[in-house]
């Protein structure tokens, strides 16, 4: 039975399944859910709520070939896509990202790691492995911030984070999450700052030079 | 407020589940199929269950023009509609063997392959998709009746939107449409999800019982 107590906020589920949500925090929501029964249900809601309202819009009408060109493509053969499985502590969204490989995990310092899984003008998200005991690389963000935890838990200002929960940051808000002793703490966290990294890694070590 | 009351929205729910005693006493006949199903969900089971070419065709005519609207609202050319419309039905077609009308009507299940497409078409990107959840092995009772269930709060949902003001009809078409941010649908203390709020909390504990059974099961 699942003890996740911070989940993703309702207008940011609503956000995802408009499909407006970026792509960086799209990832973590569509974690979480694959973690998060009660967040699974909501987004079905809003997804039955959005299947009604697309039924209720004005029609546009089709080209006469269309419907026939449709029912002549039924009997095609198709490519399959990959499907991707969760594996250890990673869901299958995470692992479609790593397109089914292992982390490449880079080091930051201090036993921080992290790997990047997509990074682009609309933010950047990665995987953070924290040992026990050490703050999580916080860096300034000018908006959205979602960091979930996959294994271990970290706490700060905003609470107490075990696996399965999400921490919304939005806005710049000041906090100093530190994972707690035992075992190591890995998340997914995703930013809408762009990723700089001669700016960045400084900023990042900050708050681990100053333990 | 509208439907953003994070923490409220996990308080035990009012009693206002009708949970599986009252689900259980509708009366099925074996395992066949009420007649209460929407026409669109009886067309879903015969695609899925017959692979029924004329079922698929009817689909095509109803949701079509509906995809077509909503993808030229978005900002797509007619012909670059045409084209999400023929992928999306083609898809519905190739993966009508993971409908679960216990899970998702057929609007709520096109509604999310369309953004998929769309997201795809505009902006270049794969939308990352939670985890399916695994098949339940077999059709019972008590998912048929959910089914129903689902079924009624759609109805009931339908009704409550075309009831909406059109002001307030628009906020919800742009909310689940794409065009409001999550601090934009914070912000907009106009948007009259309230009513749409008592359903989607019907359709939640309904999925949330549904999800409670697949995982003892």
């Amino acid at each position: 039975m699942t003890s996740i107590k911070h989940h993703i906020p309702d207008a940011l589920l609503l956000e995802y399944a408009s499909g407006r949500l970026a792509e960086p925090f799209a990832l973590v929501v569509a974690t979480h859910v694959s973690l998060c029964d009660e967040c699974r249900a909501r987004l079905s809601a809003h997804e039955m709520a959005g299947g009604a309202v697309m039924e209720a819009h004005e029609k546009a009408a089709l080209s006469g070939s269309l419907r026939d060109n449709v029912m002549a493509q039924l009997d095609d053969a198709v490519e399959e896509a990959p499907v991707y499985e969760r594996s250890s502590i990673f869901p299958a969204p995470i692992m479609e990202a790593l397109k089914g490989r292992p982390p490449k995990w880079k080091p930051l310092g201090r036993g921080v790691r992290q790997s990047i899984l997509k990074h682009g003008k609309a933010g950047s998200v990665r995987l953070l492995y924290i040992p026990p005991g050490m703050a999580v690389p916080d860096h300034s963000h000018g908006g959205l911030e979602l960091t979930l935890v996959l294994q271990g838990a970290f706490s700060d200002e905003g609470g107490h984070f075990g696996v399965g929960d999400v921490e919304v940051a939005d806005d710049a808000v000041e906090h100093t999450p530190v994972a707690a002793k035992g075992e190591a703490c890995i998340c997914i966290a995703a930013t809408d700052a762009a990723l700089k990294f001669n700016a960045f890694i400084p900023k990042l070590l900050q708050p681990i030079f100053r333990i | 407020m509208l439907l953003i009351e994070r923490e409220a929205d996990f308080a035990p729910a009012p009693p206002l589940v009708k949970v599986a005693s009252e689900r259980a006493s509708i009366p099925v006949q074996g395992k066949a199929k009420l007649k209460t199903y929407s026409p669109e969900t009886e067309l879903m089971l015969a695609v899925r269950d017959q692979r029924d070419k004329r079922a698929f065709g009817k689909l095509f005519d109803h949701f079509g023009p509906r995809l077509k609207g909503v993808a030229m609202r978005s900002g797509l050319s007619s012909g670059q509609a045409e084209d999400m419309v023929q992928d999306v039905m083609l898809t519905l077609w190739r993966k009508a063997h993971l409908f679960d009308p216990t899970r998702a009507q057929v609007s709520s299940w096109l509604y999310q392959i369309a953004r998929n497409r769309q997201i795809d078409i505009l902006r270049k990107e794969n939308r990352p998709m939670p985890e399916a959840l695994k098949a339940e092995s077999e059709a019972s009772e008590e998912s048929t009746s959910d089914a129903l269930g689902l079924e009624q709060e759609v109805s009931a949902l339908k009704l409550a939107l075309a009831k909406l003001k059109p002001a307030q009809r628009e906020m919800v078409e742009k909310a689940y449409l794409g065009e409001l941010s999550h601090t934009d649908i914070e912000a907009e203390t106009g948007l009259p999800l309230g009513t749409i709020k008592s359903r989607i909390r019907l359709g939640l504990e309904k999925l949330r019982h549904e999800l409670d059974g697949i995982r003892k099961s």
